[in-house]
């Protein structure tokens, strides 16, 4: 397993990630790169556009079936989609039961022992919002992910995440080898993203290793369940995952250990940009009936 | 070899022969990277320390040897006390092994308990068909009155909502709509034993009362909590309210599934409380009960339906055992008989005979918080001083009503409540402020070999010595078998410190 690489992408749900993720993994691909992509979102999407597939049968879901995850086999689970990028979902259980935390880590752990990292150049998690509990810092213990990549947007949620995730990362980078990689930011076309974007990483001690701009091509591509990588290959859009693509794979060895902002540093951050106001405290907690009689 | 056929050794004697010594001793010399006699001695005899025993309780993040249980331990403990309940805990198959041994091996019966058997994709799908495949097999195969749910970690830990999981389970025909499946969420994390025992019996309780009518009759209820003693105490509650013609229902009533009798019948179930009497306990006027920590919300639940209330601490001892009787003449206007105060004459006397020998003695001790409530009262009666009073699972309430009756005695002067400590800080205790006695369980012996300080067997568990839980310690005679087994230990002592021949065996007397 010498050389393999592997790679996290984390960020707030919703954002993009998995779509930006299969982009550049696919370009990544087209750079001659060996892809395993592991899936850890219950949602299992992240995979389709490269599986052309709603949603393949996930780790857990197989194992459910057979009765325990001992009794499945690699080949079980294991896809492969476009450029032989191989393709596995953990799956886990319905919204309100369960534990999908665990999921994560049974998944992962299956794929280790089966041998599931052999022959190949990257390892790329794929994961859930924020890091909400154990199992999804999975991928950022110890002999797992490298690096993680951010993905993130100039709204105010999505920064609130990627300081979070890398709160995450801080507590086990001192320990262990993983370290933050950079926030990708996928334009959501708000006021001042990149600047916001870019004040951010360098808050977090990190960089913007790419903006990523708005094209609907990308939406045309998912709607055909397919990367924009494979369905307009001579696209703009498609340039810009690949130059993503090359900067992260001239990455390795790059990523810094963050460091976290307080949720009153991100704010000032905010205000700076002129994306929040500042908060005047003297109406803080008044009813409207109160500020008229003030009045 | 050491060993053969025709003569073989136990354990005892077959490791003390030459080879094993060798064996041992190169395995410590090769293996074990040992460090020097002198120093082990050096970092012991430091460990005897003030200066350890500062360190000791500055102790933070972690505990060593907790004189506790957790949660389901106590669930267990109380639903087999019901007409034939299978108590059945939802989580991994490990955690019910363990409840399983612990009880039997204090009280060398066999303990029915099943486990949902969870594994990790239950863990991580929820373990729902756990419960419905779980009940279906329960019901079948050991068809027992009424399934007790509780919960381990693993359950709590990922969120199984018990009363969705059982009316599934009902939905899917795992066990008849009317069938009774009580449940109460234990999470092992919280708590110890006694919540457990507390959340269980209310559980229970909610199954039968909720939505019923109450029409108030003249019965009370008694609830035992949990407790080492159980099958000699409860026996002996009923005794005296037998005596006193009491009409009463006792609430997870195990004396007689913890002491079934051998001829020839394999009894899973034995007595219990009947489930007709768990229905019919909420019209009882009064509930009571013998552990107050024990039943926190058990209690709350019962006042809420109107009961009137009364909670003890663990009545052993005079004053104890009066204020039982008192409480029970007061709720039901009934007079204690002569019976009963001649049983009180008889003990006062067995005291006043011995005293002289137990006055003055220090004593440890560490329990349940309402064990150890009810053992220092009746210490303080003996005139002995309790001087360390430890309990893990107690906390700030118990500690002041602890020192509360220690300040209120002479001989409670210098004595001390100890919350939330476990036996490592005993240890300290006794080396930094020794004591002549201590009592506790069977990990005291472990204190015991430590320091010296010979262990009086009394709370659970207690798995070296046999049967003390058929005694019981609650009631004037329930007293006097605690007197007893201290008396023992002090005269056991006193002969084995004047057993020298011509040395000091001038005090080795016949007569004490």
């Amino acid at each position: 397993m010498a050389g393999l690489r592997q790679i996290a992408f984390y960020g707030k749900g919703g954002i993009g990630k998995s779509t930006t993720s299969q982009n550049t993994l696919a370009a990544l691909a087209e750079m001659g790169q060996r892809i395993l992509i592991v899936g850890c979102d219950p949602k299992a999407d992240s995979t389709r556009l490269i599986l052309h597939a709603k949603a393949q049968d996930t780790i857990l879901s197989l194992a459910a079936e057979a009765g325990s995850v001992e009794d499945l086999e690699l080949d079980d689970v294991m896809k492969t989609g476009y450029k032989d990028i191989r393709c596995v979902e953990s799956g886990g259980p319905e919204p309100g039961v369960g534990c999908a935390g665990r999921g994560v880590i049974t998944s992962i752990n299956f794929l280790e022992e089966n041998g599931a990292y052999e022959g190949i150049d990257y390892v790329s998690y794929d994961v859930l919002g924020d890091v909400v509990c154990g199992g999804f810092a999975m991928p950022i213990r110890e002999n797992k992910a490298q690096e993680i990549y951010i993905v993130m947007s100039g709204e105010m949620m999505a920064m609130y995440a990627a300081n979070n995730i890398s709160k995450g990362i801080l507590k086990y980078a001192n320990s262990g080898g993983v370290r933050l990689g950079g926030l990708v930011c996928n334009e959501r076309q708000t006021d001042k993203e990149l600047e916001l974007a870019d004040a951010l990483a360098k808050k977090l001690g990190t960089r913007l290793i790419h903006f990523v701009p708005r094209d609907n091509v990308v939406q045309h591509a998912e709607l055909r369940r397919m990367t924009v990588l494979e369905y307009a290959p001579d696209s703009k859009q498609a340039d810009e995952y690949r130059a993503l693509a090359g900067k992260i794979h001239a990455n390795a060895g790059k990523g810094v250990i963050p460091t976290p902002i307080t949720m009153d540093e991100l704010e000032e951050l905010l205000m700076e940009h002129g994306l929040m106001k500042a908060v005047d405290e003297s109406i803080v907690g008044k009813t409207a009936a109160e500020m008229t009689s003030a009045a | 070899m050491t060993q053969n056929s025709d003569n073989v050794l136990d354990h005892f004697d077959l490791f003390r022969g030459p080879e094993y010594q060798e064996m041992f001793k190169n395995k410590r010399k090769n293996f074990e990277n040992p460090v020097a006699d002198s120093g082990v001695d050096e970092v012991c005899e430091w460990t005897k320390t003030m200066e350890y025993r500062d360190k000791n309780f500055a102790r933070q993040a972690l505990t060593i040897n907790p004189a506790k249980a957790c949660q389901p331990l106590g669930a267990v403990f109380a639903s087999v006390g019901f007409e034939g309940t299978l108590p059945f805990v939802h989580g991994s198959q490990g955690c019910v092994a363990y409840y399983r041994s612990h009880l039997s091996r204090h009280f060398k019966e066999p303990t029915s308990c099943v486990s949902s058997s969870m594994t990790e994709d239950a863990a991580v799908f929820g373990g729902l068909n756990n419960m419905i495949d779980g009940l279906a097999n329960a019901y079948s195969l050991y068809k027992p009155k009424m399934i007790a749910v509780s919960t381990t970690c693993m359950a709590e830990v990922i969120g199984d909502d018990l009363n969705g999981f059982i009316k599934n389970a009902k939905d899917k025909g795992s066990v008849p709509q009317d069938f009774d499946v009580p449940y109460a969420h234990t999470p092992a994390f919280v708590g110890s034993h006694v919540t457990g025992y507390d959340n269980a019996l209310k559980g229970i309780l909610e199954h039968f009362w909720n939505g019923r009518e109450r029409s108030v009759c003249e019965r009370i209820n008694f609830i035992g909590g949990f407790d080492g003693f159980a099958v000699g105490n409860l026996r002996e509650v009923k005794r005296l309210l037998g005596l006193m013609g009491v009409e009463h229902t006792i609430l997870a009533d195990n004396s007689d599934v913890f002491d079934t009798p051998t001829d020839g019948q394999f009894r899973m179930y034995d007595g219990g409380t009947t489930l007709e009497d768990t229905k019919a306990a909420l019209d009882a006027r009064a509930t009571v009960s013998m552990q107050e920590f024990c039943t926190e919300k058990t209690l709350a639940y019962c006042r809420e339906h109107g009961q009137e209330v009364a909670a003890l601490n663990y009545p052993v001892g005079v004053r104890g055992t009066d204020r039982f009787l008192m409480e029970i003449a007061r709720l039901t206007g009934k007079p204690i008989p002569e019976a009963i105060v001649k049983e009180r004459g008889r003990m006062v006397d067995a005291i006043a005979d011995s005293q002289s020998h137990i006055h003055g003695k220090r004593f440890a001790l560490y329990g349940d918080p309402d064990v150890t409530l009810g053992l220092t009262e009746f210490l303080l009666e003996l005139g002995a001083e309790p001087v360390h009073v430890l309990s893990t699972n107690g906390g700030k309430e118990w500690e002041a009503r602890v020192q509360a009756l220690l300040d209120g005695s002479p001989f409670g002067r210098g004595g001390h409540a100890y919350p939330g400590r476990d036996l490592w800080h005993m240890r300290s205790l006794l080396f930094t402020e020794p004591v002549d006695f201590l009592i506790g369980n069977t990990y005291g012996k472990y204190l015991e070999r430590d320091t010296g300080i010979p262990l009086i067997r009394i709370g659970f568990p207690i798995f070296d010595r046999h049967h003390k839980h058929r005694y019981p310690v609650w009631g004037y005679q329930g007293a006097m078998n605690v007197l007893v087994w201290v008396l023992d230990k002090i005269f056991d002592e006193m002969d084995r410190h004047s057993n020298l021949a011509s040395k000091n065996d001038y005090s080795y007397d016949i007569i004490r």
